[in-house]
This record gives structure tokens, C-alpha cells and sequence, in this order.
């Protein structure tokens, strides 16, 4: 059941969401049992940006009819950190966790996901991950404000077209420019990336959700969530979802990579059969850690049943 | 399923599984009626510390806080369960001669008992309640001495009145703590006035139970966070500046995303 994308050979068409999953605790937590038998075909990274982030203060959670809101905040190492402390493990991960394809596991490939609030600070860490042979492809996270406009990158069509030439000509690895779905019309988005030189779209991000604190059974007005709003995510946004993978793989020609409530190998099926080439499991992967191997093992009985 | 007062056993059978070490947790899941149901949740699996572990067994401390552990206190002999199992750093043994000295609260008592299992030596048991059908929790543990919010059982006060005098009469102690936040930085504190050894197991609402979600994390001395559920939940006090409680502590159907306090 292998499958292309951006010339990469991968085992199944089922991976992370960026953020989702973490290799490394994974690897701390069940040891061995990872051991070729990674539940993904590629192992996104959480975001990575150009300084050392500690995420938004707690409470980072909300249980949402089925979803969940989260306002995590982007907690990473730096550009820097990543590359010295966490890039060697996930190369050493990706090479001996190998996904299965019920025979011969193959290396994870890792798609090392970026963001940037300006094209100058993108272009900085395009560059330095695109040197690293470690890493197969690049994921932008345009789910940023751009400093200057206070707009996100990623849902205004000329600013993302434009951001996406300015780093394009730095790296020749492929870029995946996760989109958001907090814009008017995310297609015209998709084919923004796309005519800005990206070489795939992965969607949905999470939609954006508040929760406000509960006082004596009945909601306040202060929100629950520290960083005050966060993303909803989980079965309860997979309609939207597959309304915007449609939609967005009926406008670009390059391939996509649909998420938004994957549950199950049927989920992951209907987002392909609109158009997506690769299925991402997030919220379910909190769910089940192995819901990634489960739903590919599922795609792969579906097409041999 | 056992019922202790306010709360109830709920005994796993898990022959084969690895061995829980005091103060490790897991994350359950009803098999069915999950994710479904009245407003769609429970969604998430709940975080638990493991109560004690014997002849094959599990236990789990539940008591009935929000949509979550009420779907569990639902489950009736031969039902399924998901369970995600051990989880997470668990209690140090105590080192230097030091008396272990245990201190739970409510719910929080969970951990301690396998604690106290798994300790053998006679330890000193100060628990803490609200009221008496809580208090008969105390049963779980061996040799408890109880202290009552409304002063039906035992001590008319807190818990950690009772710590202190423990302290005054014999301060070569180590301090086993779980329960409310309020209790967890009131150990701490008295713990650090006078330089006790204390290791504090936290409560965090969780997602996934083992490093993914960074949703759990609670603020480090010196700066950062640290995630519960794969630096804890047992952490060393000194680790903390302080125990903060915002996180959980309003509303028994949110703090029941964790370990109910």
C-alpha cells in the first residue's frame, strides 16, 4: 500500500499531525514496542520557531463535545535546540522505528514543520532545516500573525503567495504549507501556496474556539483557556474538514494532505476519496497512540478485503 | 466494582500487564458508551493513579465528579475497558533512615495506597476529607488517622494540621503527598519551612496521558513547565515553586479530566 508523495516513498498514506505526537516522549513511554512498528508512514515535528517558545500558561485544555480546545502555544526548543538536542534522536527514531506495511518496515521520513511570523524569519529556518539531511520535507505552519499586518500569513492569498516566493528558492526540499481554516476561502489559500512554488497543502489546523470558565454550573465571562482562546479539534470538526480538502483538491494540482477527525480507516478513506493523497490522525492519536497503525492497517484491509 | 463511601473500587483485571509501580497512573476508557452519549462526552480518556495492584488486578479510586467518572462508576462486572498502563514516574523510595510519612486527600488517598503496599513498614497515614461519607475512603489505607473538614470524623480541620504535628514530634520524615491542589501546596509549604524531603503527586487535566498533547504542564521553579504525565506525576516539591490549583479546582467536571481532586 506504499505511496508517493513529494518523491518520498512512504510505507502507507496515513501520518501525524504536527503537534500530536511526540517521538521522542513516545519513544520514553513505550520503548521497544515503537520498534518497527511507528504508526506512521512520516513523522511530522511539532513547530519549530526561530527562538525557544514555553507555550501559554495552564489551563492548555478543554474537553469539547466531541472534540477538544487546546491553547498549547507552540512549546518548542528553538530552531537551534531542535537541531542540536531533539534532530538526532528523531533520525535515529526514524531509522529504527520503521512503519509497518505488513512486511518490511521502511524508515520514517521526518517533515520538520516551521513557523515564522514574517518572510525573513520563515526564509531563516526553511534554510537551516533544509541543509539538514535528516529531514525530508518541510511543513510551514502560516497559522502565524504576521508582525507587521497582525494578519495571519496563511489566510490572506496575496501575503501567503508572496511569503511562499520569498522562501521558496531556499531550500529544494519540498515545503507543505499547512493551512488554515480560520480564512474566507481556503481554496483560494491552496492555490496561493501553490502558485507560490509549495509542493503539497496539508488541512485543516485547528478552528479557532474558546472555552469560558464554569462558575457554579453555568459559564462565566473569563475564558477557561490561559492563552485565552486555542484550536478545536476531534471528530467534532471532520465535516468541515472534508468540505475543505474537496474543496481545496478540486482548485491545486498538487497533492494534500486531509485531517480534521480521523477516527477511523473509513474517515481516513472519505478524506481520499475527495482528493487527499496522505491522511493525517491527530486528537485520536491522544485517544489511542496506536490509532495511526490501526487506521493504516484498516486502509490496507479495506483495498485487499 | 466496590463501593467506599463517596467513592468506589473499580478493580481491572490485567494478569498480564506490566507491573504499576506506586504513583504511576493510567489512562482509562470505558469500551463502550465513550465518546457518545449526552453532549458527546466523555471524549478523552480520565488519568488515575493506580490504588493497588494484586493477584492480577488493578484498582482504581473513582468517585463521581463529571461525565467521565460517571461513565466509569457505570461499569459493571464483565464490562470492557481501554486502559493505557503504567504511565509516568511514580514515589522514590525513602532514603537516610527517613519515616515515611503519607498524606492524601480526597481522591488523591489512590496512590498511596499501593504506597503503603509496596512500603511494608509500618508508615504514619494522615488523610483528609470533607465530610464523613468521604471519610470512609480512609478504609482503602491501613491505620489512618482522618481529619474532617466539617469535623465529623476524626480531626476538625486539615490534613496538614495534622503533618505539622507529625513534623514537631519526629522531623526525620520523607512526605508522600496526593490530593486537592490547595492540600499539595500546603504539604509543600510546611515541608520547605522545614527542609522535609516532600514528593507531591499532581493533578493536570490530561489528553493523552503520555507526552504528546503538552496540555498537563505545571510551571517549574527557575522557569518552563513540566509535563505531568511524563515528568510526574509524582514530583519532587522542590521542583515546584509552588502547587497552583487554578487548572482543576472549580469545577468537579473539568477536574475530572485528570485524577478526580
Amino acid at each position: 500500500m506504499s505511496v508517493e508523495f513529494c518523491g518520498l516513498e512512504l510505507a502507507h498514506p496515513v501520518i501525524n499531525g504536527s503537534g500530536t505526537f511526540d517521538a521522542i516522549a513516545a519513544a520514553r513511554v513505550f520503548g521497544g514496542e515503537l520498534r518497527g512498528a511507528f504508526p506512521f508512514a512520516a513523522y511530522v515535528s511539532k513547530t519549530i520557531t526561530l527562538e525557544p517558545r514555553e507555550g501559554n500558561p495552564p489551563p492548555r485544555l478543554w474537553e469539547a463535545p466531541a472534540g477538544l480546545i487546546n491553547s498549547i502555544g507552540l512549546p518548542n526548543k528553538g530552531l537551534e535546540g531542535y537541531i542540536r538536542e531533539d534532530l538526532p534522536q528523531l533520525a535515529a527514531l526514524s531509522t529504527d522505528a520503521g512503519a509497518g506495511d505488513g512486511g518490511q518496515a521502511r524508515p520514517v521520513p521526518l517533515i520538520t514543520n516551521v513557523m515564522g511570523s514574517s518572510a525573513e524569519e520563515l526564509s531563516r529556518l526553511v534554510e537551516a532545516c533544509g541543509r539538514r539531511e535528516e529531514i525530508a520535507a518541510l511543513e510551514l505552519n502560516v497559522s502565524c500573525p504576521n508582525v507587521k499586518t497582525g494578519l495571519d500569513i496563511g489566510a490572506d492569498p496575496h501575503q501567503l503567495e508572496a511569503v511562499l516566493r520569498s522562501v521558496r528558492g531556499r531550500t529544494g526540499k519540498p515545503l507543505i504549507v499547512k493551512l488554515t481554516p480560520n480564512a474566507a476561502d481556503v481554496a483560494l489559500c491552496a492555490q496561493a501556496a501553490q502558485e507560490g512554488g509549495a509542493d503539497a497543502v496539508s488541512l485543516i489546523n485547528t478552528l479557532r474556539a474558546t472555552a469560558l470558565a464554569p462558575r457554579a454550573g453555568s459559564g462565566s465571562s473569563r475564558p477557561w483557556l490561559g492563552g485565552g482562546t486555542g484550536g478545536l479539534s476531534g471528530p467534532a470538526i471532520r465535516a468541515v474538514a472534508l468540505a475543505q480538502v474537496a474543496a481545496v483538491a478540486a482548485r491545486v494540482s498538487i497533492p494534500v494532505v486531509g485531517m480534521g477527525g480521523v477516527q477511523s480507516a473509513l474517515h481516513a478513506r472519505e478524506l481520499m476519496d475527495v482528493g487527499a493523497r496522505l491522511v493525517a490522525v491527530g486528537t485520536e492519536s491522544f485517544r489511542d497512540p496506536a490509532a495511526g497503525a490501526r487506521i493504516a492497517r484498516g486502509l490496507q484491509a479495506a483495498r485487499t478485503g | 466494582m466496590q463501593e467506599l463511601g463517596a467513592y468506589r473500587v473499580l478493580r481491572v483485571a490485567d494478569p498480564d500487564g506490566p507491573e504499576p509501580e506506586p504513583g504511576q497512573f493510567a489512562m482509562l476508557a470505558a469500551a463502550e458508551r465513550w465518546g457518545g452519549g449526552d453532549g458527546e462526552r466523555p471524549f478523552l480518556p480520565r488519568a488515575f493513579s493506580v490504588a493497588r495492584a494484586a493477584d492480577g488486578e488493578c484498582h482504581f479510586l473513582l468517585e463521581d465528579v463529571g461525565p467521565g467518572t460517571r461513565r466509569l462508576c457505570e461499569l459493571r462486572a464483565g464490562d470492557g475497558l481501554w486502559a493505557l498502563a503504567p504511565l509516568g514516574r511514580g514515589f522514590a523510595a525513602p532514603t537516610q533512615g527517613r519515616r515515611a510519612i503519607l498524606v492524601g486527600g480526597g481522591a488523591g488517598i489512590a496512590p498511596l495506597a499501593i504506597l503503603q503496599d509496596v512500603l511494608g513498614a509500618p508508615a504514619t497515614v494522615l488523610l483528609g476529607f470533607r465530610d464523613q461519607v468521604r471519610a470512609q475512603g480512609a478504609a482503602l489505607l491501613q491505620g489512618a488517622r482522618v481529619a474532617t473538614d466539617d469535623g465529623t470524623v476524626g480531626h476538625h480541620g486539615l490534613v496538614t494540621e495534622l503533618l505539622a504535628g507529625e513534623l514537631d514530634r519526629d522531623a526525620h520524615a520523607v512526605v508522600y503527598a496526593c490530593g486537592p491542589p490547595a492540600m499539595l501546596e500546603g504539604v509543600r509549604a510546611l515541608c520547605a519551612q522545614r527542609s522535609i524531603p516532600a514528593q507531591l503527586a499532581l493533578e493536570a487535566g490530561m489528553a493523552c496521558g503520555f507526552g504528546a498533547c503538552f496540555g498537563c504542564v505545571v510551571p517549574r521553579r527557575g522557569g518552563g513547565y513540566v509535563r505531568v504525565c511524563l515528568d510526574g506525576p509524582v514530583l519532587d516539591a522542590a521542583e515546584l515553586e509552588r502547587v497552583e490549583g487554578a487548572q482543576i479546582a472549580e469545577h468537579a467536571g473539568r477536574s475530572e479530566i485528570g485524577q478526580p481532586a
